[in-house]
């Protein structure tokens, strides 16, 4: 007998390996869980690759709209010119560019420090900046300097800096956040839910109302109330958040346990005279997977979307850390002036939303065929 | 069908008892209280103001005296917009988020419910996939994006609409909330609808109905719909709750003068008066519209009765 199930061509799918199989014919949900996937990867690894960090500012470059090219653009170098040389205390009598060079004339009425030439270099246009010659009296000068190519692909923000890489920080931000209160909640819910449906009788009847009370509460008062509590800090903060999205959990690991210690096979295996522990680890918890493992995806949006909505009201993240809500918000606020402020992390935050969606509902269909 | 009215009228009682006591004391429990500043005020003044306001008094009793001016219908004076009574603050701002509330879930209902027509009638065809693409894009996109990206477009692309502001309430200033408030509803209402729709038309009363050969427009409007709304009746309850008391998001982007902000500027600030104001207000229309659609139901559908 044993020979021919080990032969056998075919082996039998289990249910896992089946509700693979029918994600993987659901294009949506694939094509989702790649992007998914790329858009962690980039904004994981991403911060590395771009030249600039997300808290340094760059004077020169307040409010620069985005451009594949590289900056500065022609016309920006003859006002970083002036402030620089504004900043040494001279005047700029002449000045012209050769390739990756320019050359300036400097006067005064006083003689000229050469030690001021350090000024060149502390502005985010120009970089070696020398002394080229001199004139007897010292009072002009001819200095050359290079120009920095920087490369703004998103722009920078109201202080000068770089929205790429705060994109991609605030990405690792609201994704960590996303799936750090997402377990959270979802490990307070299971064992919450699964020990009033075992329990059972009155113990479930006094957890519930406790759920029900909670549940009549203004959800958005008893956040403000956690914030409140924890501070601005916000691993803590996130904690509590996922502490608070555990109700609906709950409800449903209850009543799903609750259906499950009612089905036959768990009434056939207690005849069989398997412990509980047997069947809890048999029975229970492979069928409590399933919802589980659904609603966990779409738990985790609905906590990316909280904190955006905390931040955006000024609760959650906090400057110079980010976060796509802390990006929307700023963006929001300057539609009209800087309109590239709102839209790079509108895009990235909807669109990792709509992927979220999308495997959740491929999960769903995938784990639970009869819902189709 | 009064008696039961009244019945659930009187399970409220305990109901909101225990919102406001669990409400009461989790702000009290909160640290800071409504007088502590930034600029610090000197603590005579401080100490007279907290007893002019009764906050020196033991909290059970501010309690029993808080439940007392409840049961009066009085909601206290806001200690940080001190010339107002919260009472005064919502005259105020209440019927400003009602109106755009009930303007959107009008809006949400309508477009909703006939767009869920539409796909249930095109079952997986151009409408229906058409359908369900705008409303995965209505759920998903979050309001803080909508309203900035719709005064973005129509505010200052196209100088459509104004930016923001209430403006006395002209038309042209409600546009904007009113879209953005009931993108999202119309999303989960077309999506209610096209479920409940499809299912409707399967049952055996309008393969009934097409047999006797009644117009495809009586059998899907008189026929199939009333059956078919049950689904948006149970939604429409809470999502009116909701939409009336003021949306924070909306109202902040927009500069709308409503209640909707109250809520959260008043935790920060331990207004306690405000704060318990709006938990109050929020819980009564949950309970005042769970009821309203209960006794709707069974006009809907009349195999529900209620004894």
């Amino acid at each position: 007998m044993t020979d021919t199930v080990v032969a056998a061509p075919v082996v039998g799918r289990s249910l896992w390996g089946d509700a693979w199989a029918r994600l993987k014919a659901n294009k949506a949900a694939m094509f989702s869980l790649y992007y998914l996937v790329f858009m962690a990867v980039v904004c994981v690894v991403g911060p590395y690759f771009v030249p600039h960090q997300y808290t340094t500012i760059y004077a020169d470059y307040v409010r620069t709209p985005p451009s594949l090219s590289a900056y500065p653009k022609t016309e920006m170098i003859e006002t970083a010119l002036s402030d620089v040389v504004k900043r040494m205390r001279v005047d700029l009598k002449e000045w012209k560019q050769e390739g990756e060079q320019v050359f300036m004339t400097l006067a005064s009425t006083k003689p000229i420090d050469e030690r001021n030439v350090r000024y060149i270099d502390r502005s985010d246009t120009f970089d070696g900046g020398k002394v080229e010659s001199k004139s007897a009296d010292g009072l002009s000068m001819v200095v050359s300097a290079s120009i920095k190519q920087q490369y703004f692909f998103f722009g920078t923000d109201n202080v000068g800096r770089d929205q790429l890489s705060r994109t991609l920080m605030a990405g690792r931000i609201s994704l960590a956040i996303g799936l750090l209160a997402g377990v959270v909640a979802v490990v307070i819910g299971v064992v919450y839910g699964a020990t009033a449906g075992f329990m059972g009788g009155k113990t479930d009847e006094v957890m519930m109302r406790i759920v029900d009370v909670l549940y009549s509460l203004p959800f958005i008062f008893f956040v403000i109330m956690l914030v409140v509590f924890f501070g601005r800090n916000f691993v803590l903060m996130f904690l509590a958040v996922g502490a608070v999205l555990w109700l609906d959990m709950a409800r449903i690991v209850r009543g799903q346990a609750l259906s499950i210690r009612r089905q036959e096979y768990v009434q056939a295996a207690e005849a069989l005279g398997v412990r509980s522990r047997g069947i809890v680890q048999r029975h229970v918890i492979p069928n409590l997977l399933g919802p589980v493992v659904i609603y966990m995806t779409l738990l985790v949006p609905q906590v990316i979307i909280l904190e955006s909505f905390l931040s955006f009201l000024g609760l959650g993240v906090q400057e110079p850390m980010t976060s796509w809500g802390v990006l929307i918000s700023v963006g929001a606020k300057n539609i009209g002036t800087a309109n590239w402020l709102l839209l790079f992390p509108a895009f990235f935050l909807v669109s990792t939303l709509f992927a979220l969606n999308f495997i959740g509902d491929g999960l769903r269909d995938a784990l639970d065929p009869k819902d189709r | 069908m009064f008696l039961y009215v009244f019945r659930r009228l009187l399970t409220a009682i305990p109901t909101m008892f225990v919102i406001v006591t669990l409400a009461f004391f989790l702000i009290r429990v909160a640290p800071g209280g409504p007088f502590n500043q930034e600029r610090g005020l000197s603590p005579e003044i401080k100490a007279n103001l907290e007893a002019q306001f009764g906050l020196n008094d033991p909290l059970w009793l501010q309690y029993v005296n808080y439940l007392k001016n409840l049961l009066h219908g009085n909601f206290g004076p806001s200690y940080n917009l001190p010339d107002f009574t919260v009472t005064e603050l919502f005259a105020k701002g209440l019927p400003i988020s009602i109106q755009l509330g009930a303007s959107a879930l009008a809006l949400a209902l309508i477009v909703g419910t006939v767009l869920g027509i539409v796909a249930a009638l095109n079952q997986n065809k151009l409408g229906d996939y058409s359908v369900i693409a705008l409303a995965t894009a209505g759920s998903t996109i979050p309001t803080f994006v909508v309203a900035p990206v719709i005064q973005l477009l129509f505010g200052l692309t196209w100088m459509l609409l104004p930016i923001g502001g209430w403006g006395d309430g002209a038309l042209i200033n409600k546009i904007g909330p009113i879209i953005t408030l009931s993108l999202p509803q119309i999303a989960i209402v077309a999506r209610l609808m096209r479920g409940s729709m499809i299912e409707s038309l399967r049952s055996n009363h309008i393969r009934t109905a097409r047999a006797l050969g009644l117009s495809d427009w009586s059998v899907v409007v008189k026929h199939a719909l009333r059956g078919a709304v049950l689904p948006i009746v149970s939604y429409a309850g809470p999502a009116a709750a909701a939409l009336l008391t003021g949306s924070i998001i909306v109202e902040t982007i927009f500069a709308i003068p409503g209640i909707g902000r109250y809520f959260v500027d008043a935790a920060l600030n331990r207004d306690y008066t405000l704060v318990m104001g709006t938990v109050v207000l929020i819980a009564l229309f949950t309970i005042a519209f769970n009821l309203i659609v209960d006794v709707l139901y069974a006009f809907f559908d009349p195999r529900v009765r209620y004894d």
